[in-house]
């Protein structure tokens, strides 16, 4: 029997090859990449997956894991000759423990739904991508996806206490456990972020928290960028811990009002507080920072009155991504990081860049954790704007990383910015990167292509 | 003794040593002490801070500075190690704290170690000075080799530099110490206090029966927090008294420093959980206090103790004692692939064994 034949025994009336049936496997939310593979497996038990990465190394066969694919740097981008594991069907939470705060769930489990059913318990899942309403917690483990809370409770990675992964050679192995704390090496934490490159994670233990009591949600509307920028760094320096900063530029402001009429004013950039906590110690934040964004020459503030207000100022900033795309026929969005303090830096250089590439950058991004989102509009039906947003998109690359900060924030690397590693990284930490992929992986076929640049021995 | 003061340093003791400990301040005997055929490689040279931006919520230290050193300069600027790193009283080092994989009573509120360290610089097994992570709050860039030094007990290489997160102190805090009439109230009680968003510093149960809560946050703030906690407990059934503990940051040093094992011969870190407490409770343990909401037992304990936890299944990690510190040992096809990467020829702890 081939390969194709053994892989229907396995996963029977599951396996697609018709090309019509390919055709949305064929790239994620990075679409200026495609690529046809093999064929697409859809399994539903963990087992399946377990015998299909078997067959996969046993053949020689590149597989992709893949969730609801919405990758922004194209981390489920197929391998061509290599086969895609859907993983959506894989949606189950197989246990939630409120005594343990703890949730058991499959890889293709909606990060959305971990929340919504942990509610009636008074706990939540605090990492929230953007996607959260779509992406996978498969994903969000692979891609160590954060959010809006980062800075006050981290990434993916620091809410992931356990993990059933097969590795790329068929081995089931267990890492960590349902406790806050093991003993011995952190290898969930380590596997967490590595893009599907070292395994397929097939049961993900997440801790939960208990809901804020209290929150506190503030816009401030502010004639530049830059002032909404030093806006950040002063709620800092007074000693607060928000739980979420964002800011919006006047191009984001104007699409998000379109697309969802948030109610915003107009402004150049608008920046949002929450605070959350215990009402009393929220209502003692609150009055330290009205003190701090009076200073910080704010033109109008708003404070939700309510829960219905609070959301009515996030669906504007949460629509804002989408919105801004649609502003234009084509964009690349980056997710750079930079140290906090440079954030004001870091966006004058932005817009000189965007004047001297003539194309338009729109920002929206997480400031309180310093990590940028700028989206570079293009038209792709014009010769050579795609190369030109590029070029700049890289060019923002390298300014994140020369002022101290990251490539990437929360969509990681993928195929998009393997390029720019060694930017980043010294060819020595490439290598042990490369050494730990080989150890793992030698036949190198889970999530080819990806993270490593190809040519490290610079 | 092999006394390193620079990365470089380290690069060189490495390559001309087949067999290595590493050590930091030694607060850890059972983790530092040098094994039949093993190097003492002294990390306490390796000593300072290196770059430390408050305004960033983020320092790079060598790996050798001890926690004291750190957390006067976050104190000055108003923040701390919202980890809580124990042993800090008794000169532990930011290395050995990470190696360990250690975290304090204060973990309850933001998180333990792995949940702050941003960055590491370390030297491989082949004496490579390797990079992972970074020094910015948030990154997804590249494998990330700084998680996996949480509690490595040097397995995979000798860290050199660390960077973490810090936050803002909190500017005022309060502790409560409530006595219930048995192990079942005071599980039921932390139970509840663990699903309700109080923002506790710290959830520490004594068994059989009592309970310390640590608040902090603003002065004025505090006092309500503190008036509605005492109600809550009050409705607890099995509650026989709620008093205010006195002197309350001398207190938390003292547990901190684990000051409550000084007489046991051994001294263990174990992963418990509240479903596990009860069994654990019936073993033959010495002095011993549960962190976290009942998520981390330390504990002291005789020989027989430590056989029992064995004999159970039960993982700890013995910080102090005879034998293998780490039981049981990492012996997956995982944690194999990445010693064989970062360590080939076996020069640090954490070699597979034989067969």
């Amino acid at each position: 029997m081939g390969f194709l034949e053994e892989l229907k025994a396995l996963v029977p009336g599951r396996v697609l090859t018709k090309e019509a049936e390919l055709a949305p496997y064929e790239s994620d939310a990075l679409t200026a990449y495609r690529r046809r593979p093999l064929a697409v497996v859809l399994p539903e038990r963990k087992e399946e997956v377990v015998a299909v990465v078997r067959l996969c190394h046993r053949h020689g066969v590149p597989f992709v894991a893949r969730g609801s694919g919405t990758s922004l740097s194209g981390g489920s981008l197929p391998v061509e000759g290599g086969i895609v594991l859907a993983l959506n069907r894989m949606n189950r939470i197989l246990r939630l423990d409120p005594k343990a705060r703890v949730a058991v769930v499959e890889p293709g489990v909606v990060n959305l739904e971990v929340s919504k059913q942990a509610a009636p318990f008074g706990l939540l899942y605090a990492p929230d991508p953007s996607s959260q309403p779509v992406s996978t917690i498969g994903g969000n483990v692979a891609f160590n996806s954060g959010g809006a809370h980062c800075l006050k409770y981290g990434m993916t990675a620091n809410h992931v206490l356990g993990l059933e992964i097969v590795t790329p050679q068929g081995e089931v192995v267990r890492l960590g456990g349902e406790g806050l704390e093991g003993v011995g090496p952190d290898l969930h934490g380590f596997f967490v972020g590595t893009e599907g490159l070292l395994g397929v994670a097939l049961e993900i233990t997440l801790r939960l928290l208990p809901r804020p009591e209290a929150y506190h949600t503030l816009l401030a509307a502010y004639d530049s960028l830059e002032r909404a920028g030093e806006a950040v760094s002063l709620v800092i320096r007074a000693g607060l811990l928000p739980g979420a900063m964002e800011i919006m530029d006047r191009l984001s402001i104007e699409a998000a009002e379109k697309a969802v009429r948030a109610g915003y004013p107009q402004a150049e950039a608008l920046l949002i507080v929450e605070l959350e906590g215990p009402k009393e110690e929220v209502a003692e934040e609150a009055r330290v920072l009205h003190g701090v964004i009076r200073e910080s020459g704010a033109y109008e503030v708003r404070v939700a009155r309510s829960e219905a207000e609070r959301q009515a100022i996030w669906k504007g900033r949460k629509a804002a991504f989408s919105a801004v795309g649609r502003l234009s026929p084509d964009y690349i969005v980056q997710d750079g990081v930079v140290p906090r303090s440079r954030l004001g830096e870091a966006l004058r250089e932005i817009g000189r860049l965007s004047q001297v590439y003539g194309l338009r950058v729109a920002n929206v991004f997480h400031a309180g954790d310093g990590n940028l989102h700028p989206l570079v509009l293009y038209d792709g039906k014009r010769p050579g704007e795609l190369e030109r947003a590029e070029e700049l998109a890289g060019e923002i690359l390298r300014l994140c990383v020369r002022l101290g900060g990251s490539l990437t924030g929360e969509h990681g690397i993928g195929v998009e910015k393997k390029a720019y590693m060694p930017e980043m990284f010294a060819p020595e930490d490439l290598l042990a990167m490369e050494r730990v992929k080989a150890a793992l992986d030698p036949k190198g076929l889970a999530n080819r292509g990806k993270v490593l640049p190809e040519e490290v021995h610079a | 003794m092999l006394r390193p003061t620079t990365p470089q340093e380290v690069q060189e003791a490495v390559l001309t040593h087949p067999r290595l400990r590493p050590r930091g301040a030694g607060t850890k005997p059972a983790l530092s002490s040098p094994k039949e055929g093993e190097a003492l490689l002294d990390l306490s040279g390796l000593r300072g801070i290196l770059e430390y931006e408050p305004e960033e919520f983020v320092f790079t230290a060598l790996a050798g500075t001890p926690l004291g050193e750190i957390e006067a300069a976050l104190k000055a600027h108003g923040q701390y190690l919202p980890f809580d790193p124990p042993l800090l009283g008794k000169g532990a080092t930011l290395g050995g704290t990470v190696a360990a994989g250690l975290s304090g009573p204060m973990r309850h509120r933001y998180g333990g170690v792995r949940d702050f360290i941003l960055g590491v610089r370390f030297v491989d097994g082949e004496g490579r000075l390797v990079r992972g992570g970074g020094k910015v709050v948030k990154n997804a860039a590249g494998f990330p080799f700084h998680r996996l030094m949480v509690g490595s007990l040097g397995a995979f290489g000798v860290m050199v530099e660390l960077s973490f997160k810090v936050f803002p102190r909190p500017r005022a805090t309060r502790t409560l110490r409530a006595t219930m009439k048995g192990l079942e109230e005071a599980l039921r009680a932390v139970e509840k206090l663990r699903l309700l968003p109080l923002d506790l510093l710290a959830l520490d149960l004594l068994p059989p029966a009592t309970l310390e809560l640590r608040l902090g946050g603003f002065p004025e703030s505090l006092k309500a927090r503190l008036e509605r906690l005492k109600a809550l407990l009050g409705q607890e059934e099995g509650l026989e008294e709620v008093e205010e503990v006195a002197e309350e940051e001398a207190h938390w040093q003292a547990v901190r420093d684990l000051r409550f094992l000084e007489g046991s011969p051994i001294h263990a870190k174990v992963p418990a959980g509240l479903a596990r407490i009860p069994f654990l409770e019936g073993l033959p343990l010495g002095p011993r206090r549960y962190l976290d909401g009942g998520e981390v037992l330390y504990v002291g304990l005789e020989e027989e103790g430590l056989k029992a936890l064995k004999e159970a299944g039960i993982p700890y990690l013995t910080l102090k004692g005879p034998g293998e510190a780490l039981h049981p040992p990492p012996e997956n096809a995982f944690y194999l692939g990445l010693k064989e990467a970062l360590d080939p020829t076996g020069r640090f702890p954490g070699r597979p064994s034989p067969g």
